[in-house]
């Protein structure tokens, strides 16, 4: 019988070891998963991993990674402080919505003008508006103890419909046609997101996510606030001790990930996405939860696993044109990246023992005291 | 010996890297109460474990009454007649006595059966109980009522007692004492563990010094003075804490409380507590936990808020500041639990030096943390407490009981507070540690400040407070100094033995 006990202290190498360990198990079970489907497991596997880096049309896919990598990014970063301190944003998929609305109103209310202040304008209504939608949650949590995760999560559903209202009534280009959906914002000079070295992909997003994986690793080490949200997170009692107010973390917590997210929803509309269309919403906020857990919830983490989760979405995209996988296969070998990811979690908190099975484990509690010694 | 219930011969234990038992032999006798000594982390816990069935020994022989005793369950060692008393008791709250009873029971008669033994049991060795009432409802003293009666149940003849004394007031100590002394007439071998020297001196016949997982010594403890035992038990002398002049009396308060309540959502609270401290005075507060200690602490700190005026600091009304900010003030606090409160168990000494010194040790430049300068007043904090530490990178949980202790009393120290209010200074702290505790608070009273020490060791109270004061169920008892005060008049002022009654046995007589 294999019982787990629980290490002295968490084991730092294994800690960093097991993004690795998951990402190789999830390699391993796509492939069985890809086998079972009829398709050649190693081409799946090399196609999604391979190509899109070094195959012959690397030149372009490099780039769709770094466009794909960019939101995540910076939403993970933004979540990652919540995550470490307790409070469980799962609606940044909602505050990404509204961000890219307020922006995209903001910038369409002064349509024509041209102007290079209307670009940064947009920026500050997208990350003010994912701000506002996830401070629905937080002051629901702060005043009333509502669940934020129900709150947050619900408020993604409002906020589709939300979307879907405005690319077909106040936001639908009066030139369109009666098409759904606003006008192109990559067309109009003023708000348009483009590459800004050509073939890189890298966009304002992309400039945005590295400041934000640099301010967040900063804010993270250095300030007083990484540290209380450290500390909310694993000892609340200590925090409460140390003078942490739980209410301003959470709300702190709930700005950042919803700016950031909104401000992702802006980048995008403004640039890859170019309108505000009723499929707009494409799962980043969704996604960025699985980077930032796979990402130990550390910006530096974060930037690599969302590059990683950026090329299984590319690579996939590639598996499915060329092997005909279906989409759905695409998801679930995403998600069986954070499910490893969780379960090899365990190995870096706890260790493995070999016990010959006792008859006797009693469950008496007069037997209980020896696990709490 | 072959009057020995239990034999153990050579008995060894190790866990990687730490001999916990190295060649213990030891004999019980039947009919008699033997005492187990050490400091924490002497291998006394491992050895009753091992009695017990809870840690299976590498070498050595266990020997119960003549028969081979090798139990690999607490089950199997119950069944040999083996009963043990946890210092944690191990209680459903939600559920009644008897049902917690039951449980810990191999087939269970009826409840209403239980309950019928129960009551017996309880009325044969004065340990009133309930059975119907649900557990959340008894004190501290009560539960404990509940372990020694579930052993008894199962008629034990070795019965293994850990720490019995440390939730319980002088009162219901003596009536402990008198059921366990009946026991011991009947022919019960009882093991009793505790680090109160006086208690063990009243009560045992017999007593086994462990040290460092070796049997060290064994004397007789009604002939060997206290303190002979506690250099026996540290390996060394003993340094006895040095009280400072008396502060005078006519210095003002810097701390005043006044009118304070508080409810709490587990019952309790505190209801119109009222003290004042003076600049280098020692006030003790005593008392059971749970009747008011914790919330005492929580308002003191700032972690719960009271009327502005309900707290006072030099005058300054403070009840409504938050903790960083009755910090900057000069008030400050050492919560009883170490890991989890007054420190976080997986962050390093260098962040937990951050945690609480933040603000008077100026460990915040331009809005950032200054890590270096956090990382020298840990280290500052290892070196003046002695605290044994790989280094201020170690995290909090890697040190023990004690060492962590005196870290967290020296950070508090360090920041010369003006007023420090500490709880639980010693528990679960071994014999040197705690004499250095109790002497870093003298020296910081003799040095001008106010200490507030709330405790429930009354030995630790009698030896370095000034006054006296008594928390229970929420109320506090004014203030008298600790100089001609007598166990009886603290036990008085502790509200008695909460209607415990002595054993009224045949053997209530003698046990009296």
């Amino acid at each position: 019988m294999i019982v787990w006990e629980r290490r002295p202290a968490p084991s730092r190498a294994l800690a960093w070891a097991t993004p690795v360990l998951a990402v190789a198990l999830t390699v391993l079970a796509g492939g069985v998963l890809f086998a079972l489907l009829g398709k050649d497991p190693v081409l799946a596997i090399r196609t999604i991993f391979w190509e899109p880096l070094f195959g012959p049309f690397a030149g372009y896919l490099r780039g769709q990674i770094a466009i794909k990598a960019a939101p995540l990014i910076l939403i993970a970063v933004g979540l990652s402080f919540g995550f470490r301190a307790g409070v469980w944003n799962i609606g940044a998929e909602g505050q990404y919505i509204v961000g890219a609305l307020c922006g995209a109103a903001a910038g369409l209310a002064l349509w024509p003008a041209e102007t290079r202040w209307i670009f940064p304008l947009m920026v500050l209504a997208g990350t003010l508006g994912g701000l506002v939608w996830a401070m629905i949650p937080a002051l629901l949590r702060v005043r009333f103890g509502t669940n934020e995760i129900l709150v947050s999560l619900m408020l993604v559903y409002v906020a589709s419909n939300l979307l879907a209202w405005a690319a077909l009534g106040p936001l639908r280009n009066p030139e369109g046609l009666g098409f759904p959906g606003s006008r192109n914002l990559r067309q109009w000079a003023s708000s348009a997101n483009l590459e800004l070295v050509p073939g890189t992909g890298l966009h304002w997003g992309g400039v945005a996510a590295l400041g934000a994986v640099a301010a967040g690793w900063v804010l993270l080490a250095r300030h007083p606030f990484g540290f209380a949200v450290r500390l909310m997170g694993q000892a609340p009692r200590a925090a409460a001790f140390a003078g942490v107010a739980p209410s301003r973390v959470v709300v702190l917590c709930m700005a950042l990930s919803g700016g950031l997210a909104g401000a992702a929803g802006l980048f995008e509309v403004t640039g890859p996405a170019g309108q505000v269309s009723i499929d707009f919403a494409a799962g980043y906020g969704f996604t960025a939860i699985i980077v930032a857990f796979l990402g130990r919830l550390h910006p530096g983490g974060i930037l690599l696993a969302g590059l990683l989760m950026a090329l299984t979405y590319v690579g996939g995209e590639m598996a499915q044109q060329r092997l005909n996988l279906p989409a759905a296969a695409i998801s679930l070998f995403q998600g069986m990246l954070l499910f490893f990811l969780l379960a090899t979690d365990l190995l870096a908190t706890h260790r493995p023992r070999w016990r010959r099975a006792a008859p006797s484990a009693s469950p008496l509690p007069a037997a209980a005291p020896e696990e709490a010694r | 010996m072959t009057d020995a219930l239990l034999t153990i011969r050579g008995l060894t234990k190790t866990y990687p890297g730490v001999v916990a038992n190295a060649d213990v032999s030891l004999d019980v006798r039947a009919a008699s109460v033997h005492a187990l000594l050490g400091e924490n982390g002497a291998g006394k816990s491992t050895l009753v474990k091992a009695i017990y069935g809870l840690v299976r020994p590498d070498r050595g022989t266990m020997t119960l009454a003549g028969r081979p005793h090798a139990p690999s369950s607490p089950r199997e060692a119950r069944a040999a007649g083996i009963g043990m008393v946890f210092q944690h008791f191990s209680l459903f709250e939600a559920l009644s006595v008897a049902e917690n009873v039951a449980l810990g029971m191999e087939d269970p008669p009826p409840l209403r059966d239980l309950g019928a033994r129960i009551r017996d049991v309880s009325r044969e060795y004065g340990l009133p109980l309930d059975p119907g009432r649900p557990v959340r409802d008894l004190s501290a003293g009560e539960r404990q009522r509940v372990e020694i009666v579930r052993c008894l149940l199962g008629r034990p003849r070795l019965l293994i007692m850990d720490e019995p004394t440390s939730v319980l007031t002088p009162q219901e100590v003596a009536i402990l004492f008198a059921t366990l002394r009946q026991l011991r007439a009947e022919g019960v071998a009882i093991l009793y563990i505790s680090h109160k020297l006086e208690e063990i001196r009243a009560l045992c016949e017999e007593a086994t010094i462990l040290r460092a997982g070796r049997v060290v010594a064994t004397c007789d403890p009604r002939e060997t003075p206290a303190r002979r035992m506690a250099e026996m038990m540290v390996g060394g002398s003993l340094r006895i804490p040095a009280r400072a002049a008396p502060a005078p009396a006519e210095s003002p308060p810097v701390l005043e409380v006044e009118g304070l309540s508080l409810a709490s959502p587990r019952g309790g609270g505190l209801r119109d507590v009222s003290f004042a401290v003076r600049a280098g005075e020692v006030l003790g507060i005593g008392g059971v936990a749970g009747n008011g200690q914790e919330e005492l602490l929580l308002a003191l700190s700032g972690e719960r808020r009271t009327a502005p005026g309900a707290i006072r600091l030099r005058g300054e009304a403070v009840g409504a500041l938050d903790p960083s900010a009755r910090r900057a003030r000069g008030l400050l606090c050492a919560p009883e639990e170490r890991n989890g409160h007054a420190a976080a168990a997986d962050m390093t000494l260098t962040e937990n030096a951050f945690l609480s010194a933040r603000v008077r040790a100026g460990l915040v430049r331009r809005g950032f943390v200054d890590w270096a300068a956090a990382r020298r007043f840990a280290e500052g904090v290892i070196r003046a407490f002695d605290v044994r530490a790989p280094g201020p990178e170690a995290t909090a949980r890697q040190l023990s009981g004690g060492n962590l202790q005196k870290f967290v009393i020296g950070r508090e120290i360090l920041q010369k507070p003006d007023v420090l209010v500490v709880a639980q200074p010693t528990w679960g702290v071994d014999a040197a540690a705690a004499a250095a505790i109790r002497q870093a608070l003298l020296d910081l009273a003799a040095g001008g400040a106010a200490v507030v020490v709330v405790s429930q060791d009354l030995d630790e109270l009698m030896e370095i407070a000034d006054r006296f004061a008594a928390l229970n169920e929420g109320r506090l008892s004014p203030a008298r100094p600790v100089a001609g005060l007598s166990v009886e008049e603290i036990g008085l002022m502790l509200g008695g033995a909460h209607g415990m009654e002595v054993a009224h046995s045949r053997h209530a007589g003698a046990a009296a």
